[in-house]
């Protein structure tokens, strides 16, 4: 019998995979048609994938109208024009160091049985037979840091927790990943949830919590699809619920959905909307870690940074903190969007230049254009000019450049972009998500609107610039969040690289 | 679907114990009408005792939340960075004026960053999207 593989992922859907899954049906009846999700070179979907003497070998993107003329590739492995050869020794794939990412595109992403051959249960098993303190400390020597965007040490977060006297701990995964040019959550959890719902269990085990949530966003039906289904799966392996893998210890994982508010990405106006209410930032201090969800000590962390545990307690602190570079350790799971030739996921250690992954990875431009920007880290990250894409994309690098990591996506733009365009919409998309709590951010990004508009219409352009720069100063020293505090990063590095843009057009 | 209390109080029953219920309560709410009708404000300030003013105040918070219904399909269309690198902008200008059956609602990534423009129609992404490609969808 063979035994093919067409991702699940939305993406591949989204180009899609169904159809192709269909048509292959139709082609071979009696060929097992696995759904993994997908490999993360997305420019290859639908990637269909054939197994030959255990070797996976790829086709792609193979269009619905291709399939009738592949069967006989895929059957016999006769030549064809959209053959990749063996999935393994593809550049993009032999040039990675897949941790968090090692089963994603690899297994069916709710088959248990696979998940435990593929390793996925050694993190949680390892963690049964530590105390709570060898689990804190594991986090804290793998360096492991936030891969939300702040980077902050998860070792230190979970001790907080774990030091905090209190009758009820909670877990708190966010999934509400708004950034526009970052989708490595939704691939994990589409491709391997029980990577993530592991992660928690271990989190739960070393701070002593005994419940989690998951707080995913709701332009992600299929993760949330997959999640549900997971969770259910796990309790029934025992893996989450009453009695943790044998440990005699509980841990249950609830999923709460977001509403569509960007903002409740960050992390207190998460916990205000897990608690039912508008999603308004929390002023810090307390912190969650000692007054969290419904006011008690939670730990909160991205799906990367939860994702990354297992690996850490399967293989050891110092197995994890080998990868990377000084206090970026470990492995990066760069995404690579918007204008592109080759867009995807990417992962490996820490300090990979911009430019290696743009240029030599993603073959520049879709459009063919020279490449013009890259905003690195999402909505609030910075513009980056062609000229300076060579800075290592660490959490330290970033920063003494002037931009900062995110939750590692990079959008790239070809020439034909307008940044003073760009730099009105960071504003518009403040005034839009900002939850109103502090005026910087809920006025200011209105004003921000208006003066960008009267520079560019050449009104008093040099006082008005002096104006954007003294506002921005403003909203980043005077907000309560990320959100108002770092919208001047997307606004003032465009005005910075790109001066000429913001003016009128008849003069440029 | 029209306004039925009982229907709503049985909707909701399950999620009134649940710590922190009002978002949820919403949630269900609009999954069964396809949007949250008035009325329901007063049922879910009961069921969660909370003020009725609490629960106004949760249901304009958030965007997914409508408290009128909609009788057309609807379309999400990802106008974000990623997507206006490859033309997003233009594509929601042209929908606008082409897709008029539709009703066209804008959102900020779809998380087909990769593949775009994005767009969601119910539950199916579409990627590479473009004024063909969602008339066919639609």
């Amino acid at each position: 019998m063979i035994t093919l593989y067409v991702p699940r992922d939305s993406a591949a859907r989204s180009v899609g995979a169904d159809d192709v899954t269909a048509t292959l049906a139709e082609h071979l009846p009696d060929a097992q048609i696995i759904r993994p999700g997908s490999r993360g070179m997305l420019w290859l979907e639908p990637l269909v994938e054939v197994e030959r003497d255990g070797v996976r070998h790829g086709y792609g993107p193979v269009a619905d109208s291709d399939v009738a003329g592949l069967i006989s590739a895929l059957v016999d492995g006769a030549d064809h024009p959209l053959s990749l050869g063996p999935i393994d020794d593809v550049d993009w794939m032999r040039r990675q160091q897949r941790l968090t990412f090692a089963r994603v595109g690899v297994i069916d992403p709710l088959d248990p049985d696979s998940f435990v051959a593929h390793g996925g249960l050694d993190g949680l098993r390892a963690a049964i037979a530590l105390s709570d303190q060898e689990i804190l400390d594991a986090v804290r020597d793998s360096g492991l840091r936030g891969r939300g965007g702040a980077g902050f040490p998860a070792g230190r977060k979970w001790q907080t927790v774990a030091d905090t006297p209190s009758d009820q701990r909670y877990v708190c995964v966010n999934a509400d990943e708004g950034d526009s040019g970052t989708f490595a959550d939704r691939m994990l959890m589409e491709g391997d949830p029980f990577t993530l719902l592991t992660g928690m269990a271990i989190t739960g085990l070393a701070v002593d919590a005994s419940h989690g949530y998951i707080y995913i966003r709701s332009e992600y039906p299929a993760a949330i699809e997959v999640m549900r289904q997971a969770i259910v799966i796990a309790v029934e392996c025992g893996w989450l619920g009453p009695d943790v893998l044998g440990s005699g210890r509980p841990f249950t994982v609830d999923i709460r959905v977001g509403a569509g508010s960007y903002v409740c990405g960050e992390e207190t106006a998460m916990l205000e909307s897990l608690e039912g209410k508008r999603g308004m930032v929390r002023a810090k201090p307390p912190l969650p870690a000692i007054t969290g969800l419904f006011g008690k000590p939670t730990v909160i962390n991205n799906v990367l940074t939860t994702a990354s545990v297992p690996f850490i307690l399967a293989h050891g602190a110092a197995a994890y903190a080998a990868f990377g570079r000084d206090r970026s350790t470990g492995t990066c799971v760069y995404q690579l969007a918007g204008n592109v030739a080759r867009g995807g996921i990417f992962e490996t250690g820490f300090g990979l230049s911009a430019r290696e992954l743009i240029e030599d990875l993603g073959g520049g431009t879709r459009s063919g254009r020279p490449i013009r920007a890259v905003q690195i880290g999402g909505p609030l990250g910075a513009y980056l000019p062609v000229g300076k894409l060579d800075i290592a994309m660490d959490y330290e690098s970033l920063a003494a450049g002037g931009a900062m990591l995110g939750h590692g996506g990079l959008v790239v733009f070809d020439d034909t972009v307008d940044m003073a365009e760009q730099a009105r919409f960071a504003m518009e998309f403040c005034a839009e998500e900002s939850c109103g709590k502090c005026t910087p951010c809920r006025i200011g990004s209105i004003r921000g609107v208006e003066v960008i508009d009267r520079i560019r219409h050449g009104v008093d352009s040099k006082g008005n610039t002096q104006v954007l720069i003294e506002l921005c100063e403003v909203m980043r020293d005077g907000s309560l969040c990320a959100m108002g505090g770092l919208t001047p990063m997307p606004v003032l590095s465009a005005l910075e690289h790109f001066p000429t843009d913001f003016q009128p057009q008849e003069q440029r | 679907m029209t306004w039925n209390e009982q229907a709503a109080q049985a909707v909701i029953a399950p999620l009134v114990t649940e710590p922190g219920p009002v978002l949820i309560c919403l949630q269900a709410i609009q999954e069964h009408f396809g949007y949250v009708p008035r009325e329901s404000i007063t049922l879910i300030a009961r069921e969660t005792n909370v003020s009725r003013a609490d629960v106004y105040g949760v249901l304009t918070y958030y965007s997914d939340l409508r408290t009128d219904p909609i009788d057309r399909r609807t379309i999400q269309i990802c106008v974000a960075e990623a997507c206006q690198s490859v033309g997003a902008r233009e594509l929601w200008n042209e929908s606008e004026h082409q897709l008029t059956d539709a009703h066209i609602e804008k959102v900020f990534c779809l998380g087909n960053c990769a593949l775009g423009p994005a767009a969601m129609i119910g539950n199916d992404l579409i990627g590479r999207a473009n004024i063909e490609r969602l008339r066919a969808a639609l």
